[in-house]
């Protein structure tokens, strides 16, 4: 990283709280504590709030929000800024807009900072909407002239030009935030913070809005620090991220890899289940669940794909059947809990060497889910073991584990270079064949 | 972290801040807002119910009805050539005028927390708007008192302008600067104590008292002993308000060397204010 392109650089930052009673909020409580503490009696006000969102009860009064902090961003940089909630995004985001001061630390800068924590900060109801364009602008920071000289294009952007002399109190919301989102994306400082404003209106404007934020960022070469929940847009936007967990950094580099560490956080996005013994594990004396994984090519646990990789779903049982042929099942459900399709181990060739209800043993099956088959999107994955003829189910686990698809616009995809949203509930690649006649010449 | 800080930054945001650094060219770069605020709350008083802004007509003249009758009816304060009524509307004009800022500025902070918590701009410039609308709150009254006082003047119970009028927009920014800065320190300590707001409002009442808006100062040492009425005589309130008054009837004390030492203690207090203001600026957004 060159030096001298550093525009900005957050050095050691920390924010620290304090919980418990500061104050008791009221003079009358403070005096009545005051009173209770010369009579030699306990405090009435202590207790509250005592523990805290980190369960340290009672350790510590102080909770640090976000711990020596360090980042560079050079000029002309989109960096995202990922992180769950309470992992000290929004107190990052109010020490970078001057709302609140850090505790420790340092920032430095060599461009005006101009954040979006919200849009439409400061509109009034009762004002037209021209009068809210300049009162917002120089909330923000403008000043009249430079809201004066934008006034056009920030009114054609929200598409209100009918409406730019009536109160705002008599738009639709949907209106109000285009207006208030127009604003905000014709501010020109040097460094731009924005938080998760592209979640707002309807798809059209949204389309618009990350349009007008890739503007931002590529054409025009300001710098732009992008907090949001939403990977999409992370990715669209941003080459590097910052992931932030428990007030610390824990990543900062690219995009895709910052991505995958965030989604590995936690438990309930884990790629991985394993049940610790035989005994406590879902199942009955036939067959039993082991563990069940999603690894990608290489044979590592991943749960963040692109349309482009193959996948393999990894189920472990202990078999146990002495009476039937076992088959591992899985189901994919997708985030809207359709169940996109399911598939059995019994699809195996040699399935059957494997179970000739014989020698009892730990089966690992494992299944690939080709590249291009679904589509982009959050999945669950439903495992279970059992027999057909009859039927008997022995485990099943729904929802066990999770993984996502992402796809995005290189062109060798499904959705070849198209940007917009495709169609579908999946995205299988699949072959055409093409003629063409010319026409009967005259 | 790099040896020689070859870095030119613009500006750092870090704990350390001096306080006595007042911003005042930070403040002049946002007097674009300063304006739109004032013209926002000078639009929407106007755009509200029809009683909105009558009520700035009905307040000071009620009030001056209800002096009139207890103070000088029933308690028969003598006003001196001045019809009681008038006078007793000059000194609620201005009086109102430092009571409605210090009450607009006094919860700066809670009132607008939510616009502090999402965005930066030095936040002074939420009361000084505050300080100028009220301006012309101050200018309706004002005309109102004229036309009473043209009134007054045909019928011979307004006593006679004195040369000293021109002094007038001093005055005003007295007790603007007093309201101004009494109230950021009030709005600072709201943020720690908000039952502050309940003591304020009477707080102004019982200071109204003290100020002499419906009495002539001269009465205050001839009916009360001099170890109560002194709170009267140094009360810098109570001298401006005696001093508007002589401006416009010629009766009463005036001492212009007392008005600039009232200059010069309104501007400390302003001072003092936004000191504490700014300070309390920096962190309060974690405790309200």
């Amino acid at each position: 990283m060159q030096e001298k392109d550093i525009i900005l650089r957050v050095e050691k930052l920390s924010k620290q709280y304090r919980l418990g009673v500061i104050g008791t909020g009221t003079i009358s409580h403070d005096l009545n504590r005051w009173w209770h503490k010369i009579r030699g009696k306990e405090d009435p006000y202590t207790r509250i709030g005592e523990r805290n969102k980190r369960n340290t009860v009672g350790k510590s009064n102080y909770v640090w929000a976000i711990k020596d902090i360090s980042f560079d961003v050079r000029k002309g940089e989109v960096l995202g800024i990922i992180g769950k909630n309470g992992a000290g995004k929004s107190t990052l985001l109010k020490i970078l807009s001057k709302v609140t001061m850090p505790t420790q630390g340092i920032i430095r800068s060599k461009g005006r900072i101009a954040s979006l924590l919200e849009v439409g900060t400061g509109f009034h109801p009762e004002l037209t909407g021209k009068e809210n364009i300049f009162l917002n602008g120089a909330i923000l920071g403008m000043t009249k002239a430079e809201i004066k000289s934008k006034f056009e294009e920030i009114v054609e952007f929200a598409g209100v030009q009918r409406y730019v002399d009536t109160p705002v109190k008599r738009y639709s919301s949907g209106m109000k935030v285009r207006l208030a989102f127009a604003v905000a994306a014709h501010l020109e400082p040097e460094i731009l913070v924005v938080d998760e404003v592209l979640a707002v209106g309807d798809a059209e404007f949204q389309k618009k809005a990350i349009g007008k934020m890739q503007d931002i960022a590529k054409g025009e070469g300001r710098t732009v620090l992008f907090v949001s929940h939403d990977m999409d847009a992370i990715q669209k936007l941003t080459q590097r991220t910052v992931v932030l967990a428990d007030g610390e950094v824990i990543f900062d580099g690219d995009t895709d890899t910052a991505i995958q560490a965030y989604l590995n956080q936690g438990m309930d996005i884990k790629p991985y289940h394993e049940w610790e013994s035989m005994e406590t594990a879902p199942g009955n004396d036939f067959g039993r669940l082991k563990s069940a994984a999603i690894r990608n090519e290489k044979g590592e646990l991943c749960n963040r794909f692109s349309v482009r990789d193959d996948m393999y779903v990894e189920v472990t049982y202990w078999d146990l059947n002495t009476e039937y042929h076992n088959t591992a099942i899985i189901h994919v459900v997708n985030e809207r809990g359709q169940r996109l399709f399911a598939s059995n181990e019994f699809n195996a060739p040699d399935w059957l060497e494997y179970h000739d209800k014989t020698n009892k043993g730990i089966v690992t099956a494992t299944c690939k889910i080709p590249r291009h088959f679904l589509a982009e999107g959050q999945f669950s994955l439903l495992v279970a073991v059992g027999n057909y003829n009859p039927e008997i189910i022995h485990a099943v686990e729904d929802n066990l584990l999770s993984f996502e698809i992402f796809d995005d616009t290189t062109g060798d995809g499904v959705r070849g270079p198209y940007a917009g949203k495709w169609p579908g509930l999946m995205r299988p690649m699949l072959s055409w064949k093409i003629k063409k006649q010319p026409l009967d010449p005259k | 972290m790099d040896k020689p800080q070859k870095h030119t930054w613009l500006f750092e945001i870090s704990p350390k801040s001096n306080l006595l650094d007042f911003k005042f060219k930070e403040i002049w770069q946002y007097r674009d807002l300063l304006m739109l605020f004032v013209r926002r709350d000078v639009v929407t008083l106007y755009k509200q119910t029809v009683l909105g802004p009558l009520w700035y007509l009905i307040q000071p003249l009620l009030t001056s009805v209800i002096f009139t009758l207890v103070f000088n009816g029933i308690a028969d304060i003598q006003t001196g050539t001045v019809n009681a009524f008038l006078f007793n509307l000059a000194g609620i004009t201005i009086w109102n005028y430092f009571a409605e800022c210090l009450k607009a500025t006094s919860d700066t902070f809670k009132k607008n927390e939510n616009i502090f918590g999402k965005v930066y701009f030095p936040r002074v410039i939420m009361p000084l708007s505050i300080t100028v609308s009220n301006l012309l709150k101050f200018g309706i009254q004002v005309l109102i008192f004229t036309a009473f006082y043209i009134f007054f003047a045909i019928t011979g119970n307004a006593g006679s302008i004195s040369p000293y009028l021109v002094l007038l927009p001093i005055i005003v920014f007295i007790m603007g600067m007093l309201g101004l800065g009494l109230g950021m320190i009030i709005s600072s300590m709201v943020t720690k104590y908000r039952d502050l707001t309940f003591l304020v409002q009477f707080g102004i009442q019982l200071l109204m008292y003290v100020s002499a808006v419906m009495y002539p100062l001269a009465i205050v040492s001839k009916k009360l002993p001099s170890y109560v009425s002194w709170i009267v005589e140094f009360n810098p309130l109570a001298r401006v308000i005696e001093s508007f008054r002589y401006m416009v009837f010629q009766q009463g004390k005036f001492d212009i060397g007392f008005i600039f030492l009232t200059l010069g203690i309104s501007i400390v207090v302003f001072l003092f204010g936004l000191i504490i203001f700014n300070k309390t600026e920096r962190n309060f957004i974690d405790t309200v």
